[in-house]
């Protein structure tokens, strides 16, 4: 695969493992918080862990847009299926993460909800130009990432003039949750959790530019380095940040210089803008709520947001008994501090959200890495 | 196929028609869908006898006996469709034992209002897939369902072979020290039918790998008849079948990422999904377990096999009380390469 297998190559990735191990101080440590679960993915899925020295630690952050999405909003989504009959549209990942009363989406799909799996938000535009006598919503979540392309959707509903299609907006913001995670009890006040340096999802930097993470790096005195997803990248942007710490610097350098620009994209931000405003507040499993921290539809939109079109019950979200996905999404515990790890929660059986997503930590522990468990039981 | 052989007074219009709740009714429109349709194309000895059950001498030794539902949309894709797969796929289940596959039977559950066309293209690539493998469809049955109570056309095929004396493959018997050998790139068919999925087109050359593997494996048995695991890694790609075999021998496993051929095509699409390789199906690939001497003399013989030219040692059993399936990873590093849960679902950012 061109473009791709440069950025995997064994070879270059045994040099920079030297390059780290050249690097790190023995004396001190390195905790590293990937904020996206694309990172992640990529750290067990190609064993990067393996190739790091014993004093650099990886915490998974709360980067997996499925991980973070609390409870509540999966329950509204159920009821838009179940009490407004609507046709749900919404990426796979979602189909399974656990709702209140250990309902699901692909539950609710079972017992004959239309509930559909797309893999655009084009394709929930389709599925309402072809069913104008039904409400057709897409249930869209996401990080900035994601965010244009449900821009472009509610404009294009709008030229066309589709009256049965609305956005059940649950698009979040990474810089917000990031200072949220720098400005929790656990790390700033007790220091329980020390995170030293953040990798910048470089997918999000694609659209946003890296721009807003200078602020805090600058305020918070930690570096940031916007990663790409590949795990040459990783590395590569590990050696970025143990060279920032070990100069005392903490500035926001860019590894993705193939794709990402201190600016961004501008086109794409003015589309979100022309669509989307910043939530006074929003609700984040594990962070709870966060300012300013995720968007909703702008009043001139508003004939498309199924939450102004539909009645949406405020639900209170139950979490699981037990369940540590809070404190593992804060970086505060590891997916095998929590009890019901590999016990009763199991991606065939997920009882927390990072257990859903294979970008959730627990999901990538269980999954990828858990042979370096000693206690490790087999599924 | 019971069918009456009487003339009827007009063709079964296979060009315009649609199956109808009499083509399952069991009255004269079954019997000429019968005769017009399935006896025409799947024409053999046994079915010529238009009984209810095909009727034969029994070899002496063992026999293996296999059923395979087919539910796939959609129902024609680049490389295959519907028809040749229930062909392919029984004849593989019965194969990976190391039994010649002899008869099979196939079931068809229609939908109201499913083109006559469609099924006859369907059952043409049947008998044609079932004539290149000699293994003759020797009895069926046919039900129609109201619409919208199926989804085109299901097909059962159930399918029967004799084990060669001195064989005894089975998914218990691999064995720490053993190599596990793929016949081919991973991952082809799934790619396809993902590719041709109405929501999801993208356009790639790949085509399914969907093919019957009995001659394959009568030429492996006939080398190294002493192979201790056969398996088709189908829904659940190589992962989901290495994972079954570990559990059942009670072992573990080492894999070499590098190792595992898979095509860029398949490579870059299911990067563009985020789909692993190693998960996607598989219609005309085995995975092979034996002894390092056994693989030394299977490889030759796969290589020279038109389905097999790829065949490539992919990794080792070992010991392992928690029979996990281990791989190095291309990047170095190690990973466990987990049971799929669920379905294989695209990430979204």
């Amino acid at each position: 695969m061109k473009y791709v297998d440069e950025f995997r190559q064994y070879k270059l990735a045994k040099q920079l493992a030297a390059a780290i191990r050249d690097e790190v101080d023995t004396g001190r440590s390195y905790h590293l918080m990937e904020f996206c679960g694309g990172h992640t993915h990529a750290i067990f899925r190609y064993g990067v862990q393996d190739l790091m020295p014993g004093n650099v630690r990886f915490i998974h952050g709360p980067g997996c847009p499925v991980c973070v999405l609390p409870v509540g909003r999966i329950d509204n989504a159920i009821h838009l299926v179940e009490a407004e009959d609507v046709i749900l549209c919404t990426y796979g990942d979602l189909l399974r993460v656990p709702a209140s009363g250990r309902n699901s989406l692909i539950k609710v799909k079972a017992a004959g909800g239309d509930v559909r799996m797309v893999y655009s938000t084009q394709d929930a535009l389709n599925i309402a130009r072809e069913n104008p006598a039904r409400q057709v919503v897409f249930l869209a979540i996401g990080f900035e990432t994601t965010t244009p392309p449900s821009a472009v959707a509610l404009q294009q509903a709008r030229q066309e003039g589709l009256k049965n299609f609305s956005l059940f907006c649950n698009h979040v913001l990474t810089p917000a949750a990031i200072q949220n995670i720098l400005e929790s009890p656990e790390v700033r006040e007790i220091g329980s959790v020390a995170i030293h340096g953040f990798f910048g999802p470089s997918h999000v930097s694609s659209v946003i530019g890296s721009r807003p993470y200078e602020f805090f790096a600058e305020e918070f005195q930690r570096p940031v380095v916007i990663a790409g997803f590949e795990p040459l990248d990783v590395m590569q942007s590990v050696l970025m940040l143990i060279r920032q710490l070990n100069q005392g610097r903490y500035e926001v350098e860019n590894e993705y210089t193939r794709v990402v620009t201190r600016e961004g994209n501008q086109k794409a931000q003015r589309l979100v803008a022309e669509v989307f405003e910043l939530r006074r507040s929003f609700e984040w499993r594990g962070l709870g709520l966060v300012p300013y921290s995720a968007l909703k539809i702008k009043a001139d939109y508003q004939e498309y947001d199924a939450e102004q079109r539909f009645q949406i019950p405020v639900s209170p979200a139950k979490e699981v008994k037990g369940c540590e996905c809070p404190a593992i999404l804060r970086g505060a515990k590891r997916p095998t501090d929590c009890k019901l790890f590999g016990v009763v929660c199991t991606p065939d059986n997920p009882m927390g959200s990072c257990m859903v997503s294979s970008e959730g930590a627990c999901a990538a522990y269980w999954s990828y890495g858990r042979f370096r468990q000693p206690e490790a039981k087999s599924a | 196929m019971n069918a009456q052989v009487k003339p009827f007074t007009l063709r079964l219009d296979t060009r315009k028609g649609k199956v109808d709740m009499t083509h399952g009714s069991g009255g004269r429109a079954m019997a000429q869908l019968i005769q017009e349709l399935f006896l025409k194309h799947f024409d053999n000895e046994l079915l010529r006898q238009a009984n209810d059950q095909a009727s034969f001498d029994v070899h002496a030794g063992r026999m293996v006996m296999s059923v395979d539902g087919h539910v796939i949309s959609p129902l024609f894709f680049p490389g295959g469709d519907i028809g040749s797969l229930a062909v392919h796929g029984t004849i593989n289940d019965v194969a990976m034992s190391g039994a010649r596959p002899t008869y099979l039977s196939a079931g068809f559950i229609l939908e109201e209002g499913f083109p006559l066309a469609d099924l006859e293209r369907i059952v043409i690539s049947m008998s044609r897939a079932a004539n290149e493998a000699g293994v003759p469809v020797v009895t069926g049955d046919t039900k129609v369902v109201e619409k919208g109570k199926g989804d085109g056309v299901f097909i059962t095929t159930t399918g029967i072979g004799v084990v060669p004396q001195g064989i005894d493959i089975s998914g218990d018997r691999a064995v720490p020290g053993d190599l596990i050998i793929v016949s081919g790139s991973m991952g082809d068919h799934g790619v396809t039918i993902m590719s041709s999925r109405e929501n999801l087109e993208f356009e790639t050359s790949i085509t399914s790998d969907s093919a019957a593997l009995h001659t394959l494996v009568e030429q492996m048995v006939a080398v190294a008849p002493d192979i201790h695991s056969l398996r088709d890694p189908t829904r659940g790609g190589l992962a989901t079948t290495l994972n079954e075999l570990a559990q059942q021998s009670q072992v573990g496993m080492q894999l070499s990422e590098a190792e595992i051929p898979v095509k860029p095509a398949v490579a870059s699409a299911c990067e563009l999904l985020g789909l692993d390789p190693l998960y996607v199906a598989n219609e005309g690939k085995l995975i092979c377990i034996c002894s390092e001497a056994d693989a030394e003399r299977l490889l030759p013989v796969m290589r020279a096999h038109p389905l097999g030219g790829e065949s490539a040692v992919i990794g080792r059993v070992i010991e392992d009380p928690h029979h996990f399936v281990q791989m190095e990873t291309l990047f170095g590093g190690s990973r466990v390469v987990d049971w799929l849960s669920g379905e294989q679902l695209p990430r979204i950012c």
